[in-house]
């Protein structure tokens, strides 16, 4: 729980210091984030390679990893069907397609609004950043509410980059190579299924 | 894509060849760069008008399809989580 407070606190500093201009012109214009990303990604490799459990948890792997991408893929499709019942504005299928971007924003949204709109392409933008944050920031619950496998169901297509290291972090470092494996399924998933969807609901 | 795997690739030779050293330092430091990237990602979206000023429009469809689909992959995951990962062997 403090662990998700902590982390919103941070991204609502992020907004507000931008909104204000608070900020030098150089934070802005470039997107240093990737970069801290690379970061990222090379203390997460060094805390794995320094681990004798992970290798250990590489060799254990077995064929029931496959269902984690599964999760996914149908709870992410069922829910989103569920949910266009909800909007009188929006179709099962372009719901479909938005679900579809699995917190994949950039490809999802920039394919939608190619396909069916600059409309329903913010929609995708919107949805989408918010999957990712909602890992980001609510990992830790997931954790606690709906098992260590949650927080790379909820992470969708990015539990490969961006939120691996919240993963490895509350789930724990014997779910990175299910957490690689899921990225990497639901990564290629997404123009797959995205341009599909697109195309049923034209 | 190929270059995070790099970078991560050689972060786990590193680590490798650094196994007997004092390593405590790398998850605090991994806590701080979560911190920066949320801290970033939070500029990213305050310099953005379109995003904010649709925010309460075509938001709510967003958040609505959203918690749809997130509300089916936790039931999902916790089914999966229980029956396959959970048992000691």
């Amino acid at each position: 729980m403090r662990g998700s407070i902590i982390i919103f606190f941070f991204f609502i500093t992020g907004v507000l210091t931008a909104r204000m201009g608070w900020l030098p012109a150089t934070l802005v214009e470039n997107d240093f984030s990737i970069y801290v990303l690379y970061g990222l990604m090379f203390l997460v490799g060094m805390s794995i390679g320094s681990d004798t459990k992970v290798l250990r948890g590489m060799k254990r792997q077995k064929a029931t990893v496959v269902l984690v991408p599964l999760a996914t893929l149908l709870g992410t499709l069922a829910g989103c069907a569920a949910a266009s019942f909800l909007l009188p504005g929006i179709r099962v299928w372009d719901s479909l397609a938005v679900g579809s971007g699995f917190a994949y924003y950039s490809l999802s949204s920039v394919f939608i609004t190619e396909l069916r709109g600059a409309e329903l392409g913010t929609v995708a933008l919107i949805a989408n950043v918010t999957r990712e944050l909602f890992t980001l920031m609510c990992a830790p619950l997931l954790v606690r509410w709906f098992g260590k496998l949650a927080p790379i169901c909820s992470g969708g297509a990015t539990t490969m980059d961006t939120t691996l290291p919240v993963i490895v972090r509350f789930s724990g470092k014997e779910f990175v190579v299910v957490s690689i494996f899921h990225g990497f399924v639901t990564d290629f998933s997404v123009p797959f299924l995205v341009t599909f969807f697109c195309r049923m609901a034209a | 894509m190929l270059i995070i795997a790099a970078i991560m690739l050689t972060g786990v030779l590193a680590g490798v060849l650094l196994r007997n050293r004092d390593l405590s330092a790398v998850p605090h430091m991994i806590t701080i760069a979560i911190r920066l990237l949320l801290f970033l990602l939070g500029v990213a979206v305050g310099c953005r008008r379109d995003i904010l000023d649709n925010l309460h429009t075509i938001g709510i469809q967003a958040l609505v399809i959203t918690a749809g689909g997130l509300a089916g992959t936790l039931v999902c995951a916790r089914l999966v989580y229980r029956r396959f990962f959970t048992r000691k062997d």
